[in-house]
Formats: structure tokens, sequence, C-alpha cells
């Protein structure tokens, strides 16, 4: 256990982390190859392509499969040790179909919570609460049969809350949700992280989609890790004023150069650095100056997409 | 009511700091769970038709002979021979029941919910075999209760009706002997197939196909006569019930012990494959 207590960061409790964590299955199928990462709270967004070892990761971190190589702590304990611990403090919230159609979403959520270890009554009132803070309140004590996807997709975000666990593993919560869908979904994690105190793993093969509702990102991509590191720290001092001019481009890349702003193009539109508070007014400035029709002006963060483009695989 | 309803009060989400009970509990729990479902309590009136039908048609069977026993006043049917009558019966519920406790959540894809929780692979499978072991075992005890009762009201004095209670619990043992063979080879059976309907089917038929087996080394001649019975679920059982609770039915010779070991076996080796098949099931 002593590489735990080493395996802090920022002085905080290390949620996740793994030491050269490598599965190969029968077959010679490589999953995860060498995976040292560590993370801390509150939502940490993994994100990779479909078959990047997502969902074998989390099957170690919950002790379901025994790491080939390697060492992983969860919570700061060994899932491969401890399994029934582990498994006790988290919530796990599957990719696929996982309700039985006949029962009601309190009865199913019910049962969860007593496998989770919840007494009767503390089950039934806790199933209550977790279907009613994820907006199933009214609809409870329908079959699940008749549920939309949208919502079977919160009955199985409820089943993995309703025992109250430190930590949350969701694989593709927003799977199969329309566009209203998958917003109220990343609220609902988001809050769940921020308001419940709770952290929250998202597994994605959409960046764009975790991005936004994630303090830290962890990509991977053929098991091997691409980058692991705060949002925040990916996308401060990256961000960029995006210029649009029907005409004139070239004489206004020219005028703000005298003022000092570096533009780059990118297609027909202008990318300039946004150093300080005054880099607005410099371009408008010089846009007025040159007396040209501005299209556009707007911040634009760096899409963490670029970020894994720009720097592939620097932290190998 | 209605009126406190129409205000709503976010009072936020509260942290749980009641107790945990850890794996024994969920386990009990899945248990008493599982048991339920045998009987359909819990479930919709459907659930309930075969599982209750059955159990209707055994109570009556003793009901009968308890009424014809105490009109002619001799024991038309031992404790042990009334399960050998109702075995038929017996198959029919593991068919209906079994399927309804494993199948069902092959088919719905439950399994990982279970797993990435507190409770074991192992401890999901065996929760579900003695919750089905206790439900068949039932089944037969509460009629041969109730042939019990009905003989003792017909008994003067202690120490008949002690003598009664004497043949009654090797009845109870029996019916567990039945309990258990019928429960582990339909429960392995029906873990393989994710259909009710199929895994119904299949359950009927690993019990039947084997019934022509005994006939056919049945007449093979020499010991495998004797030995032949041990082929079938049903007359391996009953093989038992001839040796061990003096049942008159088919002659076993002198191979009595060896239906008991081989019933042991049965059960043994349909528990590991179980527990085998939970291991590989939904990685």
């Amino acid at each position: 256990m002593t590489w735990l207590e080493g395996v802090t960061y920022g002085g905080q409790v290390t949620l996740i982390a793994t030491e050269s964590l490598t599965k190969r299955y029968g077959g010679g199928v490589t999953a995860l190859a060498d995976l040292t990462v560590g993370v801390e709270p509150v939502i940490i967004g993994l994100v990779g392509a479909n078959g990047a070892g997502k969902t074998t990761l989390i099957k170690i971190l919950l002790g379901l499969l025994a790491p080939t190589s390697g060492r992983v702590a969860v919570l700061g304990l060994d899932p491969a040790v401890e399994p029934e611990q582990v498994r006790a403090r988290v919530g796990y919230m599957p990719e696929h179909d996982c309700l039985p159609p006949d029962l009601s979403a309190a009865e199913f959520v019910t049962h969860m919570g007593r496998m989770s270890g919840l007494p009767k009554t503390a089950a039934r009132e806790r199933a209550s609460e977790a279907l009613r803070h994820v907006g199933l309140y009214e609809e409870r004590y329908r079959q699940i049969g008749g549920y939309s996807t949208g919502m079977k997709q919160r009955v199985k975000l409820a089943q993995a809350l309703t025992h109250d666990p430190d930590l949350l593993l969701l694989d593709e919560p927003t799977n199969g949700l329309d566009p209203a869908g998958r917003d109220a979904m990343l609220t609902l994690i988001h809050r769940i992280g921020t308001e419940f105190g709770i952290s929250v793993v998202v597994c994605s093969h959409l960046l764009g989609e975790v991005e936004r509702i994630c303090d830290w990102l962890v990509a991977i991509d053929g098991g091997r890790l691409l980058r692991a590191d705060r949002v925040a720290s990916m996308t401060t001092a990256r961000d960029v004023l995006v210029v649009e001019v029907s005409e004139g481009t070239d004489e206004l890349v020219t005028q703000l150069a005298t003022l000092g702003l570096v533009a780059t193009r990118d297609g027909h539109t202008l990318l300039v650095p946004l150093s300080t508070d005054d880099t607005y007014d410099l371009i408008i400035g010089a846009v007025a100056d040159l007396d040209l029709p501005l299209h556009r002006l707007d911040q634009r963060r760096h899409r963490v997409a670029e970020l894994f483009r720009e720097e592939p695989a620097d932290v190998h | 009511m209605s009126t406190e309803q129409s205000v709503i009060h976010d009072i936020g989400y509260q942290r749980y700091t009641g107790a945990r009970l850890g794996r024994w509990y969920a386990v009990r729990s899945l248990y008493t769970h599982a048991l339920r479902t045998c009987f359909g309590l819990g479930r919709s009136v459907k659930a309930k038709i075969f599982p209750w039908f059955v159990v209707g048609i055994v109570v009556i069977v003793a009901a009968v002979v308890t009424a014809v026993r105490s009109q002619i006043g001799e024991v038309v049917l031992t404790y042990p021979a009334f399960s050998d009558s109702v075995s038929f019966l017996l198959l029919l519920f593991c068919a209906a029941v079994a399927p309804e406790l494993v199948s069902r959540d092959l088919r719905t894809g439950v399994l990982p919910l279970y797993f990435s929780r507190p409770l074991t692979r192992s401890d999901y499978a065996l929760a579900k075999l003695a919750a089905l072991i206790t439900a068949v075992w039932l089944v037969l005890a509460a009629p041969l209760l109730l042939m019990f009762i009905g003989g003792a009201f017909n008994l003067d004095g202690l120490r008949p009706v002690w003598d009664e209670f004497l043949d009654f619990l090797p009845g109870l043992a029996y019916a567990a002997i039945y309990a258990v063979v019928f429960s582990t080879v339909s429960l392995l059976v029906a873990s393989l197939a994710s259909r009710r309907a199929v895994a119904a089917a299949v359950v009927v038929a690993t019990f039947l196909v084997t019934t022509p087996v005994v006939g056919v080394l049945g007449i093979a001649g020499g010991d495998a006569q004797y030995l032949a019975f041990i082929a079938s679920p049903f007359t391996l059982v009953q093989g038992i019930g001839v040796w061990a609770f003096e049942i008159e039915s088919f002659d076993i010779g002198q191979y009595g012990p060896t239906y008991g070991l081989a019933a042991a076996f049965l059960a043994g080796i349909c528990t590991l494959l179980l527990v085998a098949r939970y291991r590989k099931v939904a990685q």
C-alpha cells in the first residue's frame, strides 16, 4: 500500500491511480498496455475510441477483472485485494441495457440498494431519493418496460447512486440519447459531481461531450495513455479570438502585426491569441481603422480535441 | 396530503450515514428475494399461476391421502412414498421456476449490476440455488405436514403420535434429497439459456430423455439392471428411497449406497458447474 501514499497529486487524495497497468486477454488481445495514471476528484472524463480499453479499465477498477500486470488503486484500496470494500463504495452504470422490464423503478432500485448492503427501510428511502434526484420521482412506480430510453438511462444512474457511493463509474451514460437528453444527462452528472460530493468517472468516445463537465481528462487509445491532465491546465492561456472580416483579411493581419498581435489564418478566419483584456479593443480598433466589414469576433476556447492532436503521447 | 405535495422542497442531496451491512447481508437478501420469486411473491399474477398450481395439486393429493387414511384406517401412502408420487409435478415446478430465477437475469443483462456490488459471482449462483432448493423442499414439506397433522388427529395418545412423527421425519429428509437433486440439475440447465421458454423446455427435456436410457440399460441383464436406474434423476432419487426409506419399487440389488453416492456426485458436480458457469458469464 506504500506506493499509494506516494501517488498523491497536489496534496489531495488520489481517487484512482494505476501503475504500469496491463491487461491481456486470452488470444493475445492487449486491452491495456503499461497504463500509469493518477487522477483526483471530482469529475473525470475517460475518453477514447470504441475498443480503446475504457470498459476494461473500469472492470479492473471494480475488481471484476484481474490485471495481467501492474497495480491499481481506487479510493486508496486495491480492488484486486479488497474487491468487496471497493465495490461497496463505488457505483457502476454499465453501457448496455441492464434493466428488468417487468419491475417498477422503485422496486428495482430498492433491490439493488439492498444488494449494496443497505438495510430494508433505508434501501427503500434511498431508492426514492435517488430516483427523485435523477428526475423520475413521479414515474417511479411504473414498470421499467414502459420507459423511454432517456428514462431508462436515469434508472441506470439511480441504481448506481442509491447506496451513496464515493465514486461513480459511468460507462457511456449518454448512449442512445437525443441531444436534449444528452444535455440533461450531462447536467445531472455535473450536479452529482459538484453538489452531491460524489466523484465521477465518465467514459465516452465523444470528447466534445465530456470536456464541458469534467475537471480532469484522461485520454486512452489502444490501451495506452495519450494524455491525462486537468481540463483547466489544458485550456488556460490558450484562449483565442476568432476574427472574420469579409474582405481585407491580409491588411488586417499586417495592421495587427504592427500592434504586436500575431494573427494566424484559419480558412476565412483569423485566430488571435487572447493575451490581455486589451486584445479585444485592439482588434476592434484595427478593424475600424481599416474600415473593414466585421462579421465575427468571438472568443473560442481551444477545443481539448485540438490539444490531443497537437501534443500526442506526451505523457507516456 | 395533496395540498402538501403542491410545494416541492428541494432539500438537496443527503449523504447516507447509516449502516452498510456488506456481503453476507446482500447474499441473504438475494436468497430471500429469490425464494419469494419462486412463488411469484412481489411479482405479477401471471408469475404466481404456475407455482401455486403445483402447490395446489400436491396439497390436494395430500388431503385426499389423509382423508382416505382416516376413512379406511390404514396408511395408503407413506411419507417418503408421497414424494415419489408427485415427483413429476416437482419437475414441472423446477422447469417453471428455475428459468424465472436465472434466465431472466441473463436476458435482461442485470448481472453486471450484481457483480459490481459486494457479493461475488459464486455468491449469486449459490444464493439462487439455495432459494430453489428451499422452494422445492417447501412444496413437498407443506403437504407432508398436512398429512402428519391429519394423521396425528386420528391417533390416540402421545406414543402413537410420536411414532407418527418418527415416520414423518424421514419423509422430510427424503423431500430434501429430491429438492437438492432436482434443483441443482434444473438450475444448471436453466442457467445455460437466456430465454425462459427455452430454458423450461430444456429442463423438462433433460429429465425426460434420460428415462428411456433407464429402460435400455434395464434389459441388459446382470448387475447393469440394478444400476440402470442411476441414469435418470427420477429413478436415481427413487433408488435412494428403495435403499434408505423402505419404499417398495424396483429392485436395486445390493447397490443402495451406490445410488446415494451417485446422487451426491450429481448434485455436487452440478453445483460446481453452476459456479463455473457464473465465473464466465457476463464478463
